[in-house]
């Protein structure tokens, strides 16, 4: 009964059905130009997940596995609200940070102004932004390369930037796509105890990984994602054990 | 049973969600949030546009320079071609004043629309990433052109100055009209973005049709003078806002233009008009930004 459990939902997940449009190249015989090949029959929409819901609590840290292409990411992106759903809707109690393995912002730019940038772009002004800059790059351990354009890091560098300017903002709804996967032992532990950090004050983590390791390590509940569809959701051995045991 | 499973019917979870009092996620905000929202996050627009600058500018070894060789070079060349080829009786007069003012203003109007059209989908790592209100990526290329036209309008005034156009107090007027016309080319970026997200394929159009625009501005012919049998067409040319900047920019600084009342209503009014029709385009479709 939802009046008998007392925890406080913090994302609401409500039968999302999610759809990608796809610009498909041409067909590699025949491709001449014709009349035909005006219309845009290289478009066309890709259903990547179906009829999705579930409930997130205060404090639940959620593991999200599946195999490659399950529609793990998309689910995290609608999540954020980075992409709306065609069918059904997300609600969430604050705005979720998502953190991705591509948010690189400008690849060309410094990681300093990476990280000004991706301030502002979490609501902040500047001077905001100033006063956390210390911190930020201090969390990221990277101060020798904080001048060198971004797409010169390697991708466990980039992995700890973008890491120290999302959690810079205190967000309660944490999304990780598998940001944490490149980073060495030291970045592990550093970004496992936000984690928790955020957990025991009432936050919601979401945790996409294939290091069943790190699920287990960090979650209590995971969420197995298969062709766009929701397996399973429940304990992570079960839920974990049923996935392997079909792998 | 769970919660989970309790509330799998769709009508459950999204009254479940309203009652704990749970927001819609990446909803459309109402176009008036939408506006205050994307103005308190401006400084992300300007950021963005002076770290463009200088990236890009990084990259070449003259740097900041291109920015004013560009147009420069630009006009050397349709100078020299049109110099051949055009007749000296059909030449306008000040040929030389009249064609850089006319090149480096239609520069300020093409790059806002090639680049404000590409300003969402050459962004998708950003928009795909972190929640902001997409507005501010038209308005970040349009801002970069905005600065880089700083320099451009100086380069331009001294040219003309240097051909031995007097200075006036009218060329204050200059920066009134470039700012108006900053505007128009905003709300054009605003529709142009949106449309390339529908339309793929209106990025290869572009260059076709700013060319078209190009030589029907009158950008190295006086319009006045080859339609001058033409009233209907001359009107109708004369419809067209980035003609008419073009024309009350010369009319300031280059003997020999003048300008109308006309010229300003027409100016005014299609910045006015296009900035309302662009920010409203293209928040309709703020949900749409990033699903591909
Ligand atoms: N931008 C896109 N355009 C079209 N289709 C996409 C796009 N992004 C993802 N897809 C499709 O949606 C499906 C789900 O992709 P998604 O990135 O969510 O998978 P994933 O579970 O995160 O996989 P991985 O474990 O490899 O990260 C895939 O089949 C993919 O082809
Ligand atoms: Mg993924």
């Amino acid at each position: 009964m939802a009046a008998t459990d007392t925890r406080t939902p913090t994302v609401v997940v409500d039968g999302i059905d999610v759809e990608y449009r796809v610009f498909a190249s041409g067909k590699a015989a025949g491709n001449q130009m014709s009349l035909a090949s005006l219309k845009p029959k290289g478009v066309s929409t890709y259903r990547a997940l179906h009829d999705i819901s579930f409930v997130a609590h205060e404090g639940e840290s959620i593991g999200v596995i599946g195999h490659n292409g399950s529609g793990k990411s998309t689910l995290m992106r609608s999540v954020a609200g980075l992409i709306s759903p065609v069918k059904g809707a997300v609600y969430a109690s604050s705005r979720p940070a998502l953190l991705g393995v591509n948010a690189a912002l400008l690849p060309n730019l410094s990681g300093a102004r990476n990280v000004m940038l991706g301030g502002l772009a979490l609501g902040y002004s500047k001077a905001e932004v100033e006063e956390m800059y210390e911190d930020i790059v201090e969390f990221s351990g990277i101060r020798d390369f904080i001048d060198m354009p971004m797409k010169t890091y390697s991708s466990g560098m980039s992995a700890r930037l973008r890491f120290a300017i999302a959690i810079s903002r205190a967000h309660q709804i944490l999304l990780i796509d598998e940001a944490l996967a490149v980073g060495d032992k030291d970045f592990r532990q550093k970004s496992q105890e936000r984690i928790r950090q955020l957990r025991d004050t009432a936050g919601t983590v979401f945790l996409v990984s294939h290091s069943m390791k790190s699920i287990r390590d960090v979650c209590d509940r995971v969420l197995w994602i298969d062709h766009g569809r929701l397996m399973m959701d429940g304990d992570p051995d079960e839920v974990i054990a049923a996935y392997e045991g079909k792998a | 049973m769970t919660v989970r499973e309790e509330h799998l019917t769709t009508e459950g979870l999204s009254a479940y969600a309203e009652q704990a009092g749970l927001e819609r996620v990446g909803a459309r905000p109402k176009l008036r949030r939408y506006i205050v929202e994307a103005w308190r996050r401006r400084e992300l627009a300007a950021t963005l546009a002076s770290y463009r600058i200088h990236a890009a500018m990084g990259q070449n070894r003259l740097g900041l320079v291109w920015i004013v060789l560009r147009p420069t070079l630009l006009a050397l060349m349709f100078g020299t071609i049109f110099f051949v080829i055009l007749p000296n009786s059909s030449r306008p007069d000040n040929f030389l004043p009249f064609l850089v003012v006319g090149v480096f203003v239609f520069e300020f109007f093409s790059a806002s629309l090639g680049q404000g059209a590409r300003s969402i989908i050459n962004n998708q790592g950003l928009v795909r990433s972190l929640n902001f209100p997409r507005i501010l990526m038209p308005m970040a290329t349009v801002l970069q052109r905005v600065f880089e036209i700083i320099p451009v309008a100086i380069t331009m005034m001294v040219i003309v100055a240097l051909s031995g156009e007097p200075i006036t107090w009218n060329w204050l007027l200059v920066p009134v009209v470039l700012a108006i016309m900053a505007v128009f080319n905003f709300g054009i970026a605003l529709i142009f973005a949106r449309l390339t997200v529908h339309l793929r394929d209106l990025t290869q159009v572009l260059p076709l049709l700013t060319r078209l625009m190009f030589y029907s501005t009158g950008i190295f012919y006086s319009i006045e003078a080859v339609l001058a049998d033409r009233p209907d067409l001359l009107a109708l040319a004369r419809l067209n806002p980035v003609y008419d900047y073009i024309a009350l920019v010369r009319a300031q600084i280059v003997t020999g233009n003048s300008q109308t009342m006309e010229m300003w209503i027409v100016a005014v009014a299609a910045a006015l008009l296009c900035f309302i029709i662009g920010v409203i385009f293209f928040w309709r479709a703020e949900e749409r930004y990033g699903r591909d």
